[in-house]
């Protein structure tokens, strides 16, 4: 269980997830409005970074197709920015096509806050460390924009099976 | 999750630099709380090494170690005071 800060700590009263355009147009949804979104329970194998590899985690959530649907862009790129200040970035076309999910149970159970609890993205093609926990947003960019790790040696994409942990992998 | 203290940076730090920058003071930039690197929260259950201030846990300085070469990201510090 990766980390680099303290875990946050967010009321589902306050929080909130938002999806904002490259023209700064704002799709935003509350828990409860989460929740009532159909949502999926994807079966997926977790790689980290760090070489551990988990198999045939259990989750519930919603699909970023769904939550996708009407925003209009002409985004390439996404950074996700969570709870906390942690950011990471990913083409637009990573999440799309059932790869990618805001979930919110684990285990049949609600995530725990360690674990990026109540809700993280997860995009289980790529290493964990693109599966932004605490996930509070996406940005849609025309232009690939480096996040937390990204800018401090991490490679850009992050496919395990290519193994791309470092810059220049 | 838990962080231990700065020290946990020497030996990485050292393989940097010539001096221990563990004993050397900075400026965080986000609150201006100045200290010692010793004395940041290190969070190491990471795929790096990142060192928040004690006062406002904003990211002062973070250490990634590749396999054949690190990145050392210091731009959460205004500077380093290194006693010399």
């Amino acid at each position: 269980m990766l980390s680099a800060g303290p875990t946050p700590r967010i009321p589902l009263e306050s929080w909130q997830f938002a999806i904002t355009t490259e023209a700064g147009q704002q799709h935003h949804w509350s828990w409860l409005e989460l929740l009532a979104l159909p949502s999926q329970t994807p079966t997926v194998d977790l790689h980290c970074v760090t070489k551990w590899s988990k198999l045939s985690t259990s989750w519930r959530g919603v699909s970023l197709d769904v939550l996708l649907e009407e925003v209009e862009t002409a985004a390439d790129f996404a950074l996700a920015h969570s709870y906390g200040g942690y950011t990471t970035n990913l083409p637009l076309e990573d999440l799309l096509d059932g790869q990618a999910w805001i979930v919110y149970e684990y285990d049949g159970a609600p995530l725990p806050p360690e674990h990026g609890g109540p809700a993280r993205l997860l995009v289980p093609h790529l290493y964990l460390w693109k599966s932004a926990k605490w996930v509070r947003g996406i940005q849609l960019l025309l232009e690939d924009e480096p996040g937390f790790w990204e800018t401090a040696g991490y490679h850009d994409y992050g496919d395990p099976w290519r193994e791309q942990r470092y810059q220049g992998d | 999750m838990t962080y231990v203290d700065g020290n946990a940076l020497a030996g990485p730090l050292r393989e940097i630099f010539a001096v221990d920058l563990t004993a050397a003071s900075g400026q965080c930039v986000a609150c201006g709380q100045t200290g010692p690197v010793a004395a940041l929260r290190v969070y190491t259950s990471a795929p790096g090494l990142v060192a928040r201030c004690p006062g406002c846990d904003e990211v002062v300085l973070r250490l990634v170690r590749g396999p054949s070469g690190a990145w050392l990201d210091l731009r959460g510090c205004v500077s380093l005071q290194i006693p010399l």
